[in-house]
C-alpha cells in the first residue's frame, strides 16, 4: 500500500469510529498533560527554592555569630551568641586580598511615625555596599553617599509599601519621619518589588549601620556578607575568614561562615527527586492509557473480524493488517499526545499570567519523554491485538470466528 | 489453467478426521463457467476456499496457471490471490464506512496501484455496471442487488482471470437474483473464468458445466 492510501484508511477507520477515537485521545492526551503539567509544577517549585536561596550570589560568603554546622541544612537565621561580631571584624575581613566588598548588617523592629501614623516595621542598619551586592534598586531619592561604618546619619530609605502607608501620594523625599526615639530625613525609597533573601523590601526601613547600632543600642551585627572577587577563591575567602574571625576572637572559633553552596546543593538534591516523583506518579497515568488503549483494540480486532479477513482475501498480507493497527494506535497517540503537549502549553501560559510566585515550566526532556512515553506505551500495548488481527485465517475471518491462523 | 490433483482436506473434530474433501481432481480451463452445488457439508464452500486461496489443503497440488501453488508462503499466496481471483460473496462484504467507490478502490490500494490509474480504472467499473450516479453512496444507502454489483465491480477491479462467486444471489430477491446472475454471465462471456458455488438449482443449472458434490467427492459432472 502507498502510505498516503494507508494514512486516509486508517483515518477513515478513526473518523468512523469516532466515540473510540475520542476516548483514546482523551485517556493519552491526558496522561500526556499529566506529566507534563506535573513536572512543570515540580520544575517550578524547584525554580522557585533555588532563586530564593540563589539570591545570595555566587561570590558571596555569609558571616553570622555563634558556631553552626553548616554542613546538612539551612543554618538558624537568627541566634545568640557569647561574643557578637563587630564593625571592626568587619572592616578587618574588608582588608583581605580576596575581598571585593564586606556589608555589615543591623536588624530590628521599630515603630516609625509619620503626621500622626504608626507603623511597625523591620529596621536595616548597614552601608551603602549593602544596595550593590544585594542589587538594591532606588526609585526615588538615592543612598546616602557616607561609606565609614563608624559615622552615624539621622537619614533613611524606606520600602514603597511603607512610603505609601505613611505618606499617601504626597511627597515623601526630605520628610523627617519619626523611628524610636529619633528623626529621620527621608533620601530615598525602594523600588517596587524588591525581595532579598526572603525580607520583603516593601516594608522596611534602612539606616546607616552605625546610627542603627546607636537606635538599637548593640555593638554586634546581626551579619556580616562578605562579596569576593573570584568565584575560584571563594573557599579561600572562607578559610582566611574563619582564620582571620579567630585570630580578632582570642583563638575561638566563635563565628560561622557560609556559602550558598553547601545549602543548594542540599535542597537541590531534595528538589529533584520530588519532580522525579512526581513525574514518575503521572507516568502511571501513560500505563493506564496505554492498557485502555490495548482494550479499545482488542475490541476493535474483534468487531472488524470480517473486515480483516475481507482485507486478506483482497490482498493484505498479515504484515499489512499488523501494520494497519499498530499505525492507527500510532497515529492515534501521536495526534492524542501532540494535543496534549498545546493543551499543557496553554494551562501553563495561563498558569503563569495569573500565578506569579511560582514561574510553571515544563522542561524540554519531560515534553520529549511523555510524547515516547505515550507513543510506546501504545505501540506496546497495541502489538498483541493487531498481531491477533494478522494471524486470523482470511476463511474464519470472513465469516467472523477468531480462530487463529496456521 | 486451474489443475488440482488429489485434493485433500481434512479437519479434527473432537476426536475424529472428518474428510471436507477427499482426494479431489479437476481441471478447470481459461474461461469456463463452472457450477459447484451440493448440499451443506458437501465440502462445495471448502473447495472454494481453497481455489480462491483463503484456505490450504491437506495434501494434494493446486496448480494455477501451471504454477504450483501449494508450496507457496502466505505474502506470495496473498499476491497470487490478488492478481487472479476476484470474491463475490453472499453477503457483500461490504465495508459500511467506505463508500461504493471506495469499496472497489480498496483491491487497487491494497496493491499499491498510482491514484492516477485508479481512478481510470475506478471510471471503467463504475461505468459498466452502472453505478456512476451511486459512486459516493454508502453501502447501507443501497440496494441489496446494488451492493452486490459493487462487490463484483471490487472483485473486477484488479482485472483478475478468475471470478469466485459464493452464493451470489442468495441475500437477493429474484428480480436482483437474476440481474448479478446475468451481470456475472455477461463477464463470463468477456473472457473471465466464472466458478459459482450456489444451492440454487435454478442457478447452478444456468452453468456449461455443473459438478454436483457429495461428502468431500466431485460425484457428478454435468457438461452441457
Amino acid at each position: 500500500m502507498r502510505w498516503l492510501d494507508f494514512l486516509r484508511f486508517i483515518g477513515q477507520v478513526l473518523n468512523r469510529h469516532r466515540f473510540r477515537t475520542l476516548m483514546l485521545w482523551l485517556a493519552i492526551a491526558i496522561g500526556v498533560v499529566a506529566v507534563n503539567l506535573l513536572t512543570a509544577l515540580g520544575e517550578g517549585a524547584k525554580v522557585f527554592v533555588l532563586n530564593e536561596v540563589n539570591l545570595l550570589g555566587r561570590k558571596t560568603l555569609i558571616v553570622l555569630p555563634g558556631k553552626k554546622e553548616t554542613t546538612g541544612g539551612m543554618p538558624p537565621l537568627s541566634g545568640q551568641s557569647p561574643r557578637s561580631l563587630t564593625i571592626k571584624d568587619a572592616q578587618a575581613i574588608s582588608r583581605l586580598s580576596a575581598v571585593k566588598a564586606v556589608a555589615p548588617l543591623v536588624l530590628g523592629n521599630i515603630e516609625v511615625s509619620y503626621a500622626g501614623k504608626l507603623r511597625e516595621v523591620i529596621l536595616l542598619g548597614t552601608t551603602p555596599i549593602f544596595f550593590l551586592m544585594r542589587n538594591l534598586e532606588v526609585s526615588q531619592g538615592k543612598v546616602w553617599a557616607n561609606v565609614d561604618m563608624q559615622k552615624g546619619e539621622a537619614v533613611c530609605l524606606i520600602g514603597h509599601q511603607l512610603r505609601h502607608e505613611l505618606f499617601k501620594s504626597s511627597p515623601a523625599l526630605g520628610e523627617w519621619v519619626r523611628a524610636g526615639d529619633r528623626r529621620f530625613r527621608v533620601i530615598g525609597v525602594l523600588k517596587e518589588t524588591e525581595t532579598s533573601f526572603g525580607f520583603d523590601m516593601a516594608d522596611v526601613m534602612i539606616v546607616p549601620i552605625a546610627t542603627a547600632q546607636s537606635l538599637f543600642n548593640v555593638d554586634g551585627l546581626f551579619r556580616i556578607f562578605i562579596e569576593v572577587k573570584y568565584f575560584s577563591q571563594l573557599m579561600m575567602a572562607k578559610q582566611k575568614t574563619t582564620a582571620l574571625l579567630k585570630k580578632r576572637h582570642e583563638g575561638e572559633e566563635d563565628v560561622t561562615v557560609i556559602s550558598q553552596d553547601a545549602m543548594l546543593s542540599s535542597v537541590q538534591g531534595l528538589l529533584d527527586i520530588l519532580t522525579i516523583a512526581v513525574a514518575g506518579i503521572a507516568s502511571i497515568s501513560m500505563l493506564v492509557a496505554g492498557v485502555l488503549i490495548m482494550n479499545m483494540m482488542i475490541i476493535t480486532v474483534s468487531q472488524r473480524t470480517k473486515e480483516i479477513g475481507l482485507l486478506k482475501a483482497l490482498g493484505a498480507t498479515a504484515g499489512t493488517v499488523r501494520l494497519l493497527f499498530l499505525c492507527e494506535a500510532g497515529l492515534i497517540s501521536l495526534l492524542a499526545s501532540l494535543s496534549g503537549l498545546v493543551i499543557s502549553y496553554a494551562v501553563l501560559l495561563v498558569a503563569n499570567t495569573y500565578i506569579d510566585t511560582l514561574q510553571f515550566y515544563s522542561p524540554w526532556w519531560a515534553q520529549l519523554s511523555s510524547l515516547l512515553l505515550a507513543m510506546s506505551f501504545s505501540l506496546l500495548f497495541a502489538w498483541l491485538p493487531a498481531q491477533r488481527a494478522a494471524s486470523m485465517a482470511p476463511v474464519d475471518a470472513l465469516q467472523g470466528q477468531q480462530k487463529k491462523g496456521q | 489453467m486451474i489443475e488440482l490433483r488429489h485434493l485433500q482436506k481434512d479437519f479434527k473434530v473432537g476426536g475424529d478426521t472428518v474428510h471436507a474433501l477427499d482426494d479431489v481432481s479437476l481441471n478447470i480451463l481459461s474461461g469456463e463457467y463452472v457450477s459447484i452445488m451440493g448440499p451443506s457439508g458437501s465440502g462445495k464452500s471448502t473447495l472454494m476456499n481453497i481455489l480462491g486461496l483463503l484456505d490450504r489443503e491437506s495434501t494434494g497440488e493446486y496448480r494455477l496457471n501451471g504454477q504450483n501453488v501449494s508450496v507457496l508462503n502466505d505474502v506470495e499466496r496473498t499476491r497470487v490471490r490478488r492478481e487472479n481471483i476476484g470474491f463475490v460473496f453472499q453477503s457483500y462484504h461490504l465495508i459500511p464506512r467506505l463508500t461504493a467507490r471506495e469499496n472497489i478502490e480498496l483491491p487497487m490500494l491494497l496493491a499499491g496501484i498510482s491514484p492516477k490509474e485508479r481512478r481510470l480504472k475506478l471510471d471503467a467499473v463504475l461505468q459498466k455496471l452502472s453505478l456512476v450516479d451511486r459512486a459516493h453512496h454508502s453501502p447501507n444507502q443501497l440496494s441489496g442487488g446494488q451492493r452486490q454489483r459493487v462487490a463484483i465491480g471490487r472483485a473486477i477491479v484488479m482485472k483478475p482471470s478468475i471470478l469466485l462467486a459464493d452464493e451470489p444471489t442468495g441475500n437477493l430477491d429474484s428480480k436482483s437474483g437474476s440481474d448479478v446472475t446475468h451481470l456475472l454471465e455477461s463477464l463470463n462471456e468477456e473472457g473471465i473464468t466464472l466458478i459459482v458455488v450456489t444451492h440454487d438449482q435454478a442457478m447452478g443449472n444456468r452453468a456449461p458445466r455443473q459438478l454436483n458434490m457429495l461428502d468431500g467427492r466431485i460425484n457428478d459432472e454435468i457438461k452441457v
